[in-house]
């Protein structure tokens, strides 16, 4: 079984192991879901993305994201899918959120946004839009990352919470079956920012999973956190290979 | 903040030939059923009216209610017979009132 | 907070805003009203002295009590929906849209929610069809009507059936 596999294993063995195509969160939705993240004039995501490509642009705060980073279509293409990475100057792992933000604070002394500030939605859904049908591939042979992605591996694999449930056991074990009226899906990032449904609005990766902690009662994790960073580096790399889909949609 | 739009439709179209527009606006549409983490009823906050209107005459209008989903979606049709402005208008709760304008070229 | 009533037909006066949170009333709806194959609605189980609007309530503040005919008018709505908070809902009326012979107004109204109005919208012949489409919430799963009013003052009516699943991991 391969929850029993990934406790103890390095999370790169693991995607090698696994033998069944992985499906994301896409395929588990309904027909009519999987329309409106087709259709970039309904996808409600995409109000977020056209504040983000004002946002690029944006220099009335000083000095615009295009200062540097010139066309995001050109500059921005792969970036998202190739997050988490490893932050020279900070000696840590970041997620993209956490790259905007050092950005902000380095090169636009600009403070620092909340992973579910209307501004910060917009510009990760713009940089992830850029990434759209890129394979996911953060650098998982980056040795610096390894102690990292160790620790995501274990958080997966690991009990948590008044419910005693990890995120193994659901969506490696149960992937494909039902909660209630709800697929259960097999917790692939490939979409984010999501607009989800149950939201009614768009939201992070941290906020999704913030959401499963809240639903095991488990102690939260911080958005940006070096231990949510962790267990998002493990699912991007567990996920390493499928298309990114730029922002989604998902219930 | 100012109000996010999408209006999604030709800018060119032939006289008289069909075409659909679709417009959606960034907006909570709180329905006044929720309640906080503290125990009281969120108040109601909703946009409650949308018209398009094109060169002076209401082509369509719309009354929504708080049923209707957060990030408020519409599509409608229309022909056109000569190039004009459409003026499109959304109207809500606490004095709430955005509107968007594009030009249509009638060929 | 006053509701804008500024659309001919549908009564602010109709919502009582002293609907209790979560009471959803079934409402038998009169075979005037939806003659033709209707599935079989819930009667209301409260009985007598029951002060919240029925749906047949809120159809009639859009007819002014004038009979509504079945057909016509056609809801889409996918039959089982991922989520009741963003659900896509088309409303079409078959029906010419010329300048002295169209569809003027159409109205949705839910069974179920804890308001029956869902939206009404106001068309004429600069629509060459009456098509709407929007996105609305479902509390539960229920009926859904639409009624048309047509420029010689004649109603239509259709409806549909959703089922709608709760979420099973509720993070609130």
């Amino acid at each position: 079984m391969i929850a029993v596999l990934l406790v103890g294993l390095c999370a790169v063995d693991v995607v090698a192991q696994s033998d069944k195509p992985r499906r994301s969160g896409f395929e588990f939705m309904s027909a009519a879901t999987q329309a409106l993240q087709r259709d970039d004039e309904q996808n409600p995501v995409m109000l977020w993305v056209k504040d983000g490509a004002r946002r690029w642009n944006d220099v009335s705060a000083g000095f615009a994201c295009a200062g540097c980073h010139g066309e995001a279509q050109q500059s921005m293409r792969g970036v998202a899918a190739r997050y988490p990475a490893w932050d020279e100057q900070l000696g840590a792992p970041v997620n993209l959120q956490r790259r905007i933000n050092l950005c902000r604070e380095r090169h636009q002394q600009q403070p620092p946004l909340g992973s579910e500030d209307d501004a910060m939605l917009a510009l990760e859904s713009f940089v992830a839009l850029q990434s759209r049908g890129v394979p996911i591939a953060p650098p998982a042979a980056d040795p610096r990352l390894a102690a990292a992605l160790d620790r995501g591996s274990q958080m997966y694999s690991s009990r948590i919470g008044q419910l005693a449930l990890s995120c193994a056991q659901c969506h490696d074990q149960l992937a494909g079956g039902r909660l209630g009226g709800s697929a259960i899906p097999e917790g692939h990032p490939t979409a984010y920012p999501i607009y989800r449904l149950q939201w009614q609005s768009a939201g992070s990766l941290a906020r999704r999973l913030r959401g499963c902690f809240r639903g095991v009662r488990a102690e939260q994790l911080a958005p940006m956190s070096s231990e949510m960073i962790a267990l998002e580096l493990f699912l991007a790399v567990r996920a390493a290979g499928m298309p990114h889909e730029g922002p989604g949609v998902r219930p | 903040m100012s109000a996010r739009t999408l209006i999604d439709m030709p800018r060119r179209v032939r006289r008289g030939e069909a075409f659909e527009i679709r417009a959606m606006i960034g907006h909570p549409m709180e329905t006044g059923y929720r309640r906080g983490a503290d125990g009281d009823r969120l108040p109601r906050d909703i946009l409650t009216e949308f018209g398009c209107v094109f060169d002076g005459e209401p082509v369509f209008s719309a009354k929504l209610y708080p049923a209707i989903s957060a990030n408020p979606f519409l599509s409608f049709s229309m022909t056109a017979d000569r190039s004009g402005e459409l003026v499109f208008r959304w109207r809500g709760d606490r004095g709430f009132s955005h509107t968007e304008r594009v030009n249509l070229v009638v060929e | 907070m006053k509701e804008q009533s500024q659309q001919p037909g549908v009564s602010a006066d109709s919502v009582s805003r002293r609907r209790l949170l979560g009471v959803t009333l079934g409402a038998v709806v009169p075979a005037g009203l939806m003659a033709g194959p209707a599935a079989a609605t819930t009667v209301s189980a409260s009985g007598a002295g029951d002060a919240a609007p029925s749906l047949d309530a809120a159809i009639r503040a859009f007819t002014g009590g004038a009979p509504v005919r079945a057909g016509k008018v056609r809801v889409a709505i996918a039959p089982l929906v991922d989520n009741g908070n963003t659900v896509p809902l088309s409303v079409s009326v078959d029906h010419p849209m010329r300048p002295d012979d169209h569809v003027t107004a159409i109205a949705v109204f839910s069974e179920r929610n804890p308001q029956h109005e869902v939206a009404s919208f106001g068309l004429g012949p600069r629509n060459p069809v009456a098509k709407v489409s929007t996105r609305i919430r479902l509390a539960t799963s229920q009926k859904m009507v639409a009624v048309a009013r047509l420029s010689d003052g004649t109603y239509w009516s259709g409806e549909i059936d959703v089922i709608v699943t709760l979420a099973a991991c509720i993070e609130d």
